[in-house]
């Protein structure tokens, strides 16, 4: 049988989501150790006998990981366990250097949350709540590359390198509910949800969330059941989801794969499988139909995790305003289109226009100014936009240079171009570069009449009431007065002198 | 010199009338002369104890004020790691192995001038009573060579039963300190579970493990339990209190009006007629000495040896798994070809004995899915029990007492086929893990059938550790005049000694 299209897919087929998104948690420190978790260091520099799993050596929580699972926990409305315990989650394996990764069991840090994502659909805007069944800490593994061999994965590889600076960093697991009722918008709102925890966790300032870096990894369960039907079908759980872009591809692909299979009458083995970025496809992994035994049971070496009352209600006045509602109200206070909004959220400026606009700039230039030339510089460089060294006030002193009609529009990219580069603030740009509108209508009028004498056939045009030929002649003046000069302002004189109104 | 305590070496040293450097060339000749006949040392460090000896000769010149042990040798567990020192908790899997850190103890000592000779021989990761599943071969019984000096921690029970360390370090699972203290005639504590830290101490069950001291007498064990103990931020599981004052307990060393609790279930059936006849006699010493003795009941006590050997073998299962010969440590089987997973297989295999391999079965079981419930959450609500046991039995006697071990000190190779016979062996020991309290063994004389030593266990509620020295140094005190001459004396000389 030909593979089933999306439509017929959905035509019969229910989907039902469970997603497990885990966090890399920004602390300066590992969970259980002091090594540092800066990214990228070279392999095995930041361990220690903690998380080498030395003889004798013992894990000691992490503080601040605590506190930032429980201002997860409380941003996406969990409650906060009073008393929870770490166990130990037990099984052999290369990267993990105890053999045993130290997790929470059954008695998870948070619980019970839920969080609302709203997509585009044909019938308008449309709201969907994701519940949350628990947030939990637990540690990463090392990394290990398999050299040889055609997977890429331990079996059949020659040999294997292991890197354990990742061992040890804090991890936090953030687990849905099953996820029923989201028919044909399976893929979408999964995506929704994605995007809507990586927006909170970025807003919570506890993990720098770069999908690309595996500091938020998604694992999408997907299972299909007949329209109507209350019988939950198999799922397969999809790792290696590494962007947005890929969590909706894969949903939908397993949607088909798990298709076809069931109209042909076959099973959907229970299994993991892997995400193929170039293909959108998934290969299979390690089969789930003999579940494996962790053996947990609660770390002897740890005390349980107690946090005051007090201080969750400390942590809970400290939450930012929620991502979605504050996208609602910014777009509301700036009277931004749909589409500019989804361009400014794309590319991750809205707290720098915010900024910008808190400092006094008009929100519509703000933007232009983010959204493009700067933007523009920041491609070019290959460098995140906030990386360059121009900053929210130097937009707002721009955008106010050029207001107060000190800078043209095509002058100020200069000046951008300056600052940009180091050379100091617009107006120390505007100083050393000798950058200036020229507002002297004697020198204009002697441009405008030398260009005129020249290109006297367009001037004859526009004086015969031909306008669009005027851009020709303004364009010659402003490069007569290498550009520093205001075009509207050479437009009038130009139309003027040419007695067209 | 050596015959000495070591709070008489401590004396001396502080008088300058011997150095450290004299002291511990003395103690490691008799280690030389004898300990070929004990086995009680699996490494000794005679360059960096004399280098050691030779700093703190320095500081005591210079006028640095001192702990009170300063300068005095010791043998340490070789279940603790030293930098830079073998250390291979008994076990072949960690044959080579140098620790690139020193545990807290190690450092502690370090601080307090202590001087380490060596470490000292065990059963594999602790895991025995007879120090014969050291990956090693066994520790002698200095009482007789012939026997057993218990276990785990029989090499520094017999490095200090037999004068070639004054005071040592063991840890205490089950019993391990205590139980090798009785076999030898010797002291020994195991403290309050959180009081040492066990950072740096090789887990076999870590809800259970804890390092304590060995020393000829109670006050010596109290100094140098004062050092080693303390709040340690690497431990999670360390107590953030301050050390209880058992130097000054065991100085005062007074029952007058203590009310002394004796077990009823760990005494009579079962015990050894010479121990049960010495511990009788012990009791009536302090009786007379105007301790008031009461009966207690505990009777989760049945059920000890049972949820401690689910439990241990538990968390052990899981504290082992990181022995798989990938960062240190062993590795066989690397031939070409060979997966990791085959060559963890190879090496643990090669590198753990049969009662390791016994446990690691035994707790990776008891986990298993569908299992847990049934054993080892059972087994942690009979530890419930027996912590309400202990709870009630010290509403009514601020210590409470029964004989360290049931019998005197076996012959090796008598029990090592029957571990069940081995096990029994830490049936009055065993409570006291399992409720995290604190333990003393100290001797009760020799037992009439066999001449050896009997111990005598002191316990006492979680940092109430100054209680066992205070019982325990009159009850040694007086016994002490009863015989004339410490307990020791009467211990047949080692061939090869001067």
């Amino acid at each position: 049988m030909a593979l089933p299209t999306y439509d017929e897919v959905v035509a019969k087929w229910d989907p039902v989501l469970g997603l497990e998104v885990h966090v890399e948690l920004n602390t300066n420190s590992k969970m259980f150790c002091s090594c540092a978790t800066e990214f990228g260091a070279a392999p095995n520099t930041q361990t220690c006998p903690v998380c080498l799993a030395l003889p004798g050596a013992l894990p000691v929580v992490n503080e601040k990981a605590i506190e930032s699972t429980i201002l997860i926990g409380l941003a996406l409305n969990c409650k906060i366990a009073p008393y929870s315990r770490f166990a130990r989650k037990n099984y052999f394996y290369p990267d993990m250097p105890k053999n045993f990764q130290i997790s929470q069991y059954d008695e998870p840090i948070c619980f019970d949350g839920y969080v609302d994502v709203e997509i585009e659909t044909e019938e308008g805007p449309k709201q969907f709540r994701i519940e949350i069944e628990r947030v939990h800490m637990e540690e990463d593994t090392g990394k290990s590359l398999h050299v040889g061999g055609a997977t890429g994965r331990i079996h059949g590889a020659d040999y294997s390198l292991l890197d354990y600076n990742r061992a040890g960093i804090p991890l936090v697991e953030i687990v849905t509910k099953i996820v029923p009722g989201t028919g044909k918008y399976a893929p979408e709102v999964a995506k929704a949800y994605v995007a809507e925890l990586r927006d909170i966790l970025r807003g919570l300032k506890v993990s720098d969330v770069k999908m690309e870096q595996g500091s938020l990894r998604c694992d999408a369960n997907v299972s299909l059941k007949p329209i109507g039907s209350d019988v939950l079908g198999t799922r397969s759980e999809t790792k290696n989801v590494n962007s947005l872009r890929s969590v909706e591809r894969a949903i939908r692909g397993e949607m088909i794969r798990h298709a076809e299979l069931l109209n042909d009458g076959k099973k959907v083995k229970q299994e993991t499988r892997h995400f193929q970025e170039d293909t959108g496809l998934t290969r299979s992994g390690r089969s789930k139909e003999q579940a494996e035994d962790y053996r947990y049971f609660p770390d002897p070496d740890l005390v349980p995790v107690t946090p005051a009352a007090a201080w969750i209600e400390e942590l809970r006045a400290t939450l930012p305003e929620r991502p979605s509602l504050r996208r609602k109200r910014l777009k509301e206070e700036w009277s931004v289109p749909d589409k500019e909004m989804a361009a400014m959220i794309n590319a991750d400026v809205l707290d720098i226009v915010e900024a910008t606009v808190l400092l006094g700039a008009d929100p519509t230039k703000a933007r232009t100014w983010w959204l493009g030339e700067i933007s523009r510089i920041a491609n070019e460089k290959e460098l995140p936009i906030a990386e360059l060294s121009i900053t929210p006030a130097h937009v707002a002193e721009l955008v106010e240079l050029v207001a107060k009609g000190e800078l043209t529009d095509k002058l100020a990219r200069q000046v951008v171009e300056g600052v940009v580069a180091g050379e100091g603030t617009p107006s120390e740009v505007v100083a050393k570069r000798g950058i200036k509108v020229v507002n002297d209508d004697g020198a204009l009028m002697a441009a405008i009449e030398k260009v005129c004498a020249e290109q006297a056939e367009t001037a004859e045009k526009v004086r015969g009431g031909h306008l669009p030929a005027a851009g020709a002649l303004i364009g010659a003046v402003m490069k007569e007065t290498k550009g520093q000069a205001d075009a509207a302002r050479v437009r009038e004189l130009l139309l003027g002198h040419l007695g067209v109104n | 010199m050596i015959n000495k305590t070591a709070a008489e070496m401590a004396d001396s040293l502080a008088k300058g009338e011997t150095s450290s450097v004299e002291l511990t060339q003395a103690h490691l000749d008799r280690v030389a002369a004898v300990d070929g006949q004990v086995k009680a040392f699996l490494h000794v460090d005679s360059e960096g104890a004399l280098a050691q000896a030779k700093e703190v000769d320095a500081r005591r010149a210079k006028g640095e004020k001192l702990s009170p042990i300063a300068g005095i040798p010791l043998a340490l567990k070789d279940v603790l790691a030293q930098k830079g020192v073998p250390t291979t908790a008994g076990s072949k899997i960690l044959q080579g192995w140098l620790p690139p850190y020193d545990s807290t103890v190690v450092s502690k000592l370090k601080s307090a001038g202590v001087v380490i000779m060596g470490k000292t021989n065990m059963d594999e990761f602790a895991m025995g009573s007879s120090t014969e599943n050291s990956g090693y071969g066994p520790t002698f019984n200095p009482w007789d060579l012939t026997r057993t000096p218990g276990g785990s921690s029989g090499g520094s029970a017999a490095a200090v039963a037999s004068f070639e360390s004054p005071l040592a370090i063991g840890s205490d699972t089950g019993g391990s300190i205590r139980q090798p203290a009785a076999l030898t005639g010797i002291v020994g504590v195991r403290p309050t579970y959180g009081a040492v830290s066990r950072f740096g101490l090789i887990a076999y069950s870590s809800s259970l493990d804890q390092a304590g001291p060995f020393g000829r007498t109670v006050l010596d064990t109290a100094l140098l339990h004062e050092v080693m103990a303390g709040h340690d931020p690497k431990d999670a599981t360390s107590i953030n209190a301050p050390v209880p004052a058992v130097v000054a307990a065991a100085k005062s060393g007074d029952v007058k009006g203590m009310k002394i609790g004796v077990i009823k279930q760990l005494q009579g059936e079962g015990y050894q007629k010479g121990v049960q006849t010495r511990f009788d006699e012990s009791l009536q010493v302090l009786a007379d000495l105007g301790a008031e003795i009461v009966e207690v009941d505990c009777p989760s006590f049945e059920y000890a040896l049972a949820a401690y050997y689910l439990i241990a073998p538990s968390e052990c299962s899981s504290n082992l798994a990181r022995f798989d010969a990938m960062r240190y440590g062993l590795r066989t089987g690397d031939v070409d070809g060979a997966s990791a997973e085959a060559v963890m297989s190879a090496t643990r295999n090669a590198g753990f004995g049969r009662e390791v391999k016994r446990r690691i079965i035994l707790g990776t079981y008891a986990l298993s899915s569908g299992y847990y419930d049934a054993y080892y959450g059972s087994a942690q609500k009979i530890r419930t029990l027996i912590i309400q046991d202990y709870a009630k039995a010290f509403a009514q006697a601020e210590v409470l007492v029964s004989p360290t071990a049931p019998t005197t000190a076996y012959k090796i190779g008598e029990k090592v086929d029957d571990p069940m016979a081995m096990y029994l062996g830490d049936v009055a020991t065993i409570p006291v893990n399992l409720a995290g309290i604190c333990g003393m063994s100290l001797p009760a004389g020799l037992a009439d059938e066999d001449n050896l030593p009997v111990g005598f266990q002191i316990m006492a509620p979680a940092m109430q550790d100054q209680r066992l020295y205070q019982a325990g140094a009159a009850l040694e005190a007086a016994l002490l005049s009863k015989w004339g001459a410490p307990i020791l004396t009467k211990a047949p000389e080692l061939k090869g000694a001067k």
